[in-house]
């Protein structure tokens, strides 16, 4: 088995006297999808804003790619190339495709804009993901559909090399067909060698695309296994809290 | 643009082996496309431009002054003030925040002016003192802003009480009931000089060969990253109609409007000035980052938060460009009226905010570009300049004013929910 790009362990989080991860440990493997499954108040949303930076861990060693970093802000956990794709997507309605894709980043000539080759450089990581439904790179995103913006969010954190994408429901709000696409696209994500933490309350999904799948419950990680290896049910039981695994932690 | 697109087909394969950027096609595609914006609620100043030609036929028409040399350069010159107010508000509005002491601030930095540079007192020179001016706008710009970004005032509560506080503080400036005369001849003529016929139509070639060069430039830019650009003809249609209305109010502004045997012709100096901060605040807001990350902090602040943008610095920087750019306002108003008194600058703040408003700019923040403040300024100068032509009693022009700011405001909220947002802001 390769080596996990990143590794949690022992983890903690409080925000005052309330407790949210107590210890946990997590690993994400280049080339794989990791599903992060739990009840709501598992702690998953804190522990994938601590490895995005935005709210820092209280405790506990991050080890990225073998090295121990400190993930401060969003700037720290940006250059190290982890990206996140929020649920509700944080994408500017009144700014077009390609200027939501640059926003922090754009590239410039001498302070100016060069608007040219963001244009070409948004379009190549569309086609790259083989995106075929956007018509124009031009468009302003309140005029897309939701599979469209979820699929402008997840080009959005790949254009820039990044090594690990984490995805908060991605599949949440969506119909059928673009579930399937939006699938189809994280699979391509981590076909392209990125390691993929997906948070998902939709086993369904989860078990179509996950190689791993790591259940939180009340801010401990219960169970890290194969999605190979377990069903649907066991998952159900660990993210209750009325089964307990009792296997290795994949 | 439909938001309904499932089940979505995949499109006929592309020539170039890129997504579309709607830069492609001739100028019918072109015209296309602005219609398909139009209709889905980006409507720009579009509004106000038709306002602005309505309200001038319907002036023409009800008053023989309206459409003369003199009324034209005296609404120009009237207009500046106001044109500069909503360009220095369009920083703050942009972010959906709103500056209420705008004017009073330029009316600080204006006695501060005044007073710093009385022959008569203190007698600092006066472009010490003019600088000294500018950088008190800058400081209480930062001070709004620390309030508004770092302590998180709602900018309205901060900004009406250094509203009302200034108004306190130019009291105590220049003394109660105490007025100064302007008395550099280099401030008045900001507003009361003309330049050379000859000049006006340097100005106009200069703005014409800059608008080509930034046009090529473009051009170039684009060609060489890969991707393609506007039919060129649409370029050549821009210039053409800067050329011809520049040159009919160059044409309009160099003729004769003296009365008596001195002859008064040329464009305002004010004009040029301003025109060049349009410009430049244009390059700013769009195309460098603090331009770009003003829009996306109006459009969605925890977006662009998450983006790594630094959103209490670029809050605090805007706030700081509106207050001095306010008290370049100033400057303009003290050049035509020739003095500064303690209520300098008091009156004029809503009308600034209902020029944005009118020229296009959201008040819920993230639309709107800087041209937009200057027209919506315009309309309201015009409608200022006509019904004062009209001889209606005064009340008469803040009815109609208001009322225009309502539609204004009905036309911002209705494109804003036909462009996909919601009625309740988010």
């Amino acid at each position: 088995m390769n080596a996990p790009i990143i590794e949690l362990t022992d983890v903690k989080k409080s925000f005052g006297p309330v407790s949210v991860l107590k210890g946990v440990g997590l690993k994400v493997y280049p080339g794989k999808i990791t599903a992060l499954v739990g009840d709501n108040g598992a702690g998953k949303s804190t522990l994938i804003k601590g490895l995005a930076g935005v709210q820092p861990y209280d405790d506990g060693v991050v080890l990225f790619n073998g090295e121990q970093v400190h993930l401060h802000n969003p700037r720290e956990a940006s250059r190290l190339g982890i990206e996140v794709v929020y649920q509700d997507l944080a994408l500017c309605d009144n700014l077009d495709i390609v200027q939501n894709m640059f926003l922090g980043r754009e590239e410039t000539a001498t302070g100016i804009f060069d608007e040219g080759r963001m244009e070409r450089e948004a379009s190549e990581t569309l086609r790259s993901l083989s995106v075929r439904t956007v018509k124009s790179v031009r468009q302003k995103v309140s005029s897309l559909s939701g599979g469209q913006r979820q699929t402008v969010a997840i080009a959005r954190s790949v254009l820039k090399s990044a090594r690990v994408v984490i995805l908060d429901e991605p599949t949440a709000a969506l119909g059928v067909a673009q579930t399937e696409q939006v699938l189809n696209l994280v699979k391509r994500l981590a076909d392209s060698g990125v390691g993929v933490l997906m948070i998902s309350h939709n086993l369904v999904d989860v078990f179509q695309v996950a190689d791993y799948i790591s259940v939180l419950y009340l801010g401990q990680m219960v169970a890290s296994v194969e999605a190979s290896r377990t069903t649907s049910d066991d998952v159900v039981g660990y993210i209750t809290g009325s089964k307990t695994y009792n296997g290795e932690a994949a | 643009m439909s938001a309904t697109t499932i089940p979505e087909t995949p499109l006929p394969e592309q020539s170039s082996d890129l997504i579309g950027s709607g830069q492609e096609g001739g100028l019918l595609d072109q015209a296309k496309g602005y219609l398909q914006r139009l209709r889905s609620g980006e409507m720009g100043a579009l509004p106000a431009v038709l306002g602005f030609l309505v309200l001038s036929g319907l002036f023409t028409a009800l008053s023989p002054f309206f459409l003369t040399e003199r009324n034209f350069a005296n609404l120009i010159t009237q207009a500046a003030t106001l044109v500069m107010l909503a360009m220095a508000l369009v920083f703050v509005i942009l972010l959906g925040e709103i500056d209420l002491s705008a004017g009073v601030t330029a009316g600080v930095a204006m006695s501060l002016f005044v007073v710093l540079s009385d022959p008569g007192g203190i007698a600092m020179n006066w472009i010490l003192a003019l600088v000294v001016a500018l950088l008190s706008g800058l400081a209480i710009g930062a001070f709004i802003g620390f309030f508004v970004a770092r302590v998180g005032i709602p900018s309205f509560v901060v900004t009406l009480g250094l509203f009302l506080g200034f108004q306190g503080l130019q009291l105590i400036i220049i003394g109660a009931g105490g007025l100064y005369r302007i008395q550099q001849p280099e401030i008045l003529s900001i507003q009361n000089s003309n330049l050379p016929t000859w000049g006006g139509w340097v100005m106009l070639a200069v703005i014409l060969a800059v608008s080509l060069g930034m046009s090529m430039l473009d051009r170039r830019r684009r060609a060489r990253a890969g991707v393609p650009n506007r039919t060129i003809a649409l370029m050549w249609i821009r210039l053409a109609l800067i050329a011809v209305i520049g040159g009919v109010v160059v044409g309009l502004l160099n003729q004769n409007r003296g009365t008596g045997f001195l002859a008064v012709s040329g464009v305002p100096i004010v004009v040029p000035i301003t025109l060049t901060i349009l410009w430049f605040g244009t390059l700013v807001l769009d195309r460098t980052r603090f331009g770009r990350y003003i829009y996306a902090i109006g459009g969605n602040a925890e977006a662009a938060r998450r983006s790594g943008i630094k959103v209490i610095g670029v809050k605090w920087a805007a706030f700081a460009v509106c207050s001095t750019l306010a008290v370049v306002a100033g400057i303009f108003s003290a050049s035509k009226v020739g003095s500064v008194d303690a209520a300098f600058g008091r009156d004029i703040v809503l009308s600034g905010v209902a020029a944005a408003v009118v020229g296009g700019v959201s008040l819920f923040g993230g639309r709107g570009r800087l041209i937009h403040g200057a027209i919506g300024a315009l309309v309201i100068a015009v409608i200022t300049n006509g019904l004062g032509l009209l001889n209606l009693p005064g009340g008469v022009n803040f009815l109609v004013t208001g009322g225009v700011l309502i539609l204004a405001a009905t036309v911002d909220a209705v494109s804003r929910v036909r462009a996909g947002g919601s009625i309740i802001r988010r």
